[in-house]
């Protein structure tokens, strides 16, 4: 089967091309060694089947961009039987220069005009038939988004001798030297020679590296910018050849999509009209109250009734399989409208209760011994439908930033917030993840893949947890009840607004600590196309959420799985291998662990110096890995030991009550215990993303920073929150800490040198 | 007269006659159509006034300032 590369700048419709290409039959993977994502799938409309493989979207076959060593070594090794690149003809010029690369290599080249009907559209033409014989290779008008001209592209691509050699559109002041450099790599046994040879003479680091090939460099360029001339030559042959066949009338004021720009990154109103944006995606993905319409329809003076009112009560789970009409118009409203993102979790989430209920049944039915029965009705379907209950929200997110991302807003809102994040060594595209973890950490973690540089990456995903996303909602609202109730406080809200700005600050510490040590470098530079606005695709939107989707599944159905698997052992065993059936926790091999380490968390406040009861805290941050909402499931499980039938509410404030009488737990530990679960290690499915996105060898060092992190911050909680004067011992420690960094970056003392690895 | 792109007006425009830098700051700027005689028009700055936008070749470009002062232009 032949092999062909899709070969284009961003922004071109590669994409597009690729899903009308090989449609269902694509599969996204990695390519080695980077999260760079590699598409491949398989034609099938010609003559023969065709394997199709999407390169990354590149300007160029310079090699500081993995995207663009990616795209060279895979045409320059694998030898594709011929390149597809993909030309924006609404932007002709700039497409070109890729063009003018990828003719100089020996492969057979084909080139697909993209978006002619938007070239028409605005009243200009290009003469195919003009361009195709100034270049030398088959050019075809296409519209990827419409289906057009796609046969006739794999006709040709498919009828293409398999034999091309590189010719260069660059002139005659330069031609005595590609020559010789050409001779130079003719004689060693790479491909493609002209290429190299050309490649060589821009001063390319990875030529360079061949075997005399620095000393020739010299010796040609004699001092020359080499460099220059070769990109201004590319250019200035394009505009000459080329502004011919496209015939352009002259531009018309303001386009639309100008328009739109002009009030979407407006001086004073860019930056309001972003937050609203980010105000708008939460609140149609979480928001249990719509509109506000509940609250708004209650400040009226007359609330809108729940079921519970008008006499249904859905809160006990058995009542749900009794009454399937209220139970599924509950997932809609329930006292207020409920938003889409709410609504596709419960619908999902009533789905997988009828399940597992009926599991249940089937289980009992068979008769199997009380740990099977525990094992598949806690351990499996449990587990398993924790992990998938989040799925909703986190496509509903990924949704609405797929969205974003294809109209070409998202390039924007890197434009206005670079000046900020600059100040922490990040650029502006690193916003968008962090702000995505107020919902969900593991989206957040994906879209770290739009950040270029590896220390950036590696440090924006280490502090995505930070950023205090859904599940960890209960644990601040329950605990943050439990804490007022404790010191007769009567501001929840104040409390939970501090610790997400807390949360917030040790992101900022972090990522200025991170970039200053161990992730140091530049700041990478911020040179990108501001590419049109356009309306985006759906099914391309579609096939983008399938992806996510398959990804996640798969990853649920591993990893996070078996570790869900492993957390419900150890909480239903006791040490003499027997099932706890009576839900006593605290026989479990679980509980004995949490005893064990309860001394480590001596000095944030909830370790020795609690009475015999203490190590249920660290039970539940134990418990919370499997997902965050389990730290107050877990309180309510043990709440029985101290309450016979004890009731919990919705809230989880009565289980942390509770505790908290039970425990003798202070109230600045409750609060490092807060801190704590919020920035340790986050649940397993953010930790499965983490792994699977970060950088080679890092993984391991991740852990050991969110072990680190929380610890240090939960412990300044805690001396702080006790003995206010520690405040300005630790002020002192990090100022000096501060002081060393910044001797040492500057060269005034010489620490022993850390680490520094590559990828 | 010459000037550093970084240092142009909403609405100037020119002749790029150099561009600076190191290594891939420089190649980004050349890959990305920032060549010695393209013209550049500088179309609005971000709303703290950092990174630009320019217009080059007929299409946008954003860039910090700190790049943009790599490139010297003939204002027209």
């Amino acid at each position: 089967m032949k092999t062909f590369a899709l070969a284009g700048n961003p922004n071109c419709g590669k994409t597009t091309l690729f899903n009308a290409l090989t449609g269902s039959t694509a599969h996204v993977g990695n390519w080695p060694g980077v999260t760079v994502d590699k598409r491949e799938g398989v034609y099938r409309g010609g003559s023969e089947k065709v394997n199709i493989v999407d390169l990354p979207g590149i300007y160029s076959l310079s090699p500081y961009t993995p995207e663009e060593v990616i795209s060279r070594n895979f045409i320059l090794d694998e030898k594709p039987d011929g390149i597809i690149n993909i030309v924006d003809a609404t932007n002709l010029e700039r497409n070109l220069y890729l063009t003018t690369q990828l003719l100089e290599m020996d492969v057979p080249l084909i080139i697909a005009l993209n978006m002619m009907d938007e070239v028409e559209k605005a009243g200009d033409s290009i003469d195919v038939k003009a361009l195709e014989s100034a270049i030398g290779v088959p050019v075809v008008a296409i519209s990827a988004l419409r289906k057009k001209g796609i046969k006739e592209l794999m006709d040709r691509a498919i009828a293409m001798n398999s034999e091309r050699k590189g010719v260069t559109v660059l002139g005659k002041s330069l031609a005595p030297k590609i020559e010789r450099a050409k001779q130079f790599f003719a004689a060693t046994d790479v491909s493609s020679p002209l290429f190299h040879a050309i490649k060589m003479l821009e001063g390319d680091e990875i030529e360079l590296k061949h075997a005399g090939a620095q000393e020739l460099f010299n010796e040609i360029s004699a001092g020359q910018d080499m460099e220059a001339a070769v990109a201004d030559e590319r250019y200035t042959y394009i505009s000459e050849h080329f502004s011919a066949a496209k015939n352009k009338k002259e531009k018309a004021a303001l386009t639309k999509s100008d328009k739109v720009d002009k009030v979407l990154t407006h001086r004073i109103w860019g930056l309001p009209i972003f937050a609203v944006i980010l105000l708008v995606i939460f609140h149609l993905t979480f928001s249990e109250d719509l509109l506000y319409i509940g609250a708004i329809a209650e400040a009226a003076g007359s609330p809108l009734p729940t079921f519970e009112d008008i006499g249904f009560a859905i809160s006990e789970d058995t009542e749900i399989y009794e009454n399937f009409g209220i139970a599924l118009a509950a997932c809609f409203y329930d006292g207020a409208v409920f938003s889409p993102g709410v609504i596709l979790t419960n619908l999902l989430n009533l789905v997988l209760g009828y399940i597992s209920y009926g599991i249940g049944l089937g289980v009992e039915a068979a008769g199997a011994a009380d740990w099977a029965v525990g094992l598949i009705n806690d351990g499996i379907v449990g587990g398993i439908t924790a992990v998938l209950g989040f799925l909703p929200q986190i496509l509903t997110l990924f949704l609405f930033f797929s969205i974003l991302e294809d109209t070409g807003y998202m390039a924007r809102v890197a434009f206005i917030l670079d000046r900020i994040f600059r100040r922490f060594g990040l650029s502006g595209r690193a916003f968008m993840p962090m702000i995505m973890g107020f919902g969900c950490s593991l989206p957040a973690m994906i879209n770290t893949r739009t950040l270029a540089d590896e220390q950036e990456r590696t440090a924006t995903i280490r502090v995505i947890p930070f950023f205090s996303c859904g599940a960890k909602l209960p644990i601040l609202t329950a605990i943050a009840g439990g804490f007022c109730a404790l010191v007769g406080f009567d501001n929840v809200d104040l409390i939970t607004y501090s610790m997400y700005l807390l949360g917030i600050i040790v992101a900022i510490v972090s990522v200025i600590v991170m970039r200053s040590t161990t992730m140091r470098g530049e700041v990478p530079p911020f040179i990108m196309e501001l590419p049109a606005y356009h309306m985006p695709g759906f099914k391309n939107l579609m096939l983008h959420l399938w992806d996510k989707t398959k990804h996640f599944v798969k990853k649920a159905f591993t990893i996070i799985f078996a570790s869900t698997i492993i957390i419900w052992f150890l909480q239903s065993f006791r040490w003499n291998w027997t099932f706890i059936a009576d839900g006593s926790i605290q026989d479990s091999i679980l509980a004995s662990i949490g005893q064990f380490i309860q001394p480590l968390f001596t000095p944030l406040g909830f370790g020795s110096q609690l009475n015999e009861y203490g190590w249920v805290f660290a039970v539940a941050a134990i418990t919370g890995l499997i997902a965050k909402e389990n730290v107050i499931a877990t309180f309510s499980v043990l709440a029985a030991m101290f309450v016979a039938n004890f009731e919990g509410t919705e809230e989880g404030v009565a289980e942390a009550i509770v505790m908290i009488e039970n425990t003798g737990i202070t109230a600045p530990a409750l609060i490092s215990f807060i801190m704590f679960n919020m920035t340790t290690i986050p649940c397993f499915a953010a930790v499965a993303t983490a792994k699977a996105e970060l950088p080679k060898g890092r993984f391991g060092w991740t852990i050991l920073f969110w072990l680190v992190t929380s610890y240090i911050v939960g412990t300044v909680v805690y001396t702080v929150g006790g003995w206010w004067w520690t405040l300005f011992i630790w002020l002192a420690v990090f100022a000096a800490i501060g002081t060393v960094i910044v001797l040492n970056n500057t060269g005034k003392i010489k620490l022993p040198s850390l680490r520094r690895r590559k990828g | 007269m010459t000037k550093l792109l970084s240092e142009f007006a909403i609405g100037e425009s020119g002749k790029i006659v150099k561009v600076n830098g190191d290594g891939a700051v420089r190649r980004r700027l050349f890959d990305m159509g920032v060549t010695p005689g393209a013209t550049v028009m500088l179309r609005k700055k971000a709303p703290l006034g950092d990174p630009i936008e320019v217009n080059l070749r007929g299409y946008e470009l954003t860039l910090r300032k700190t790049e943009a002062a790599c490139v010297e232009v003939e204002l027209s």
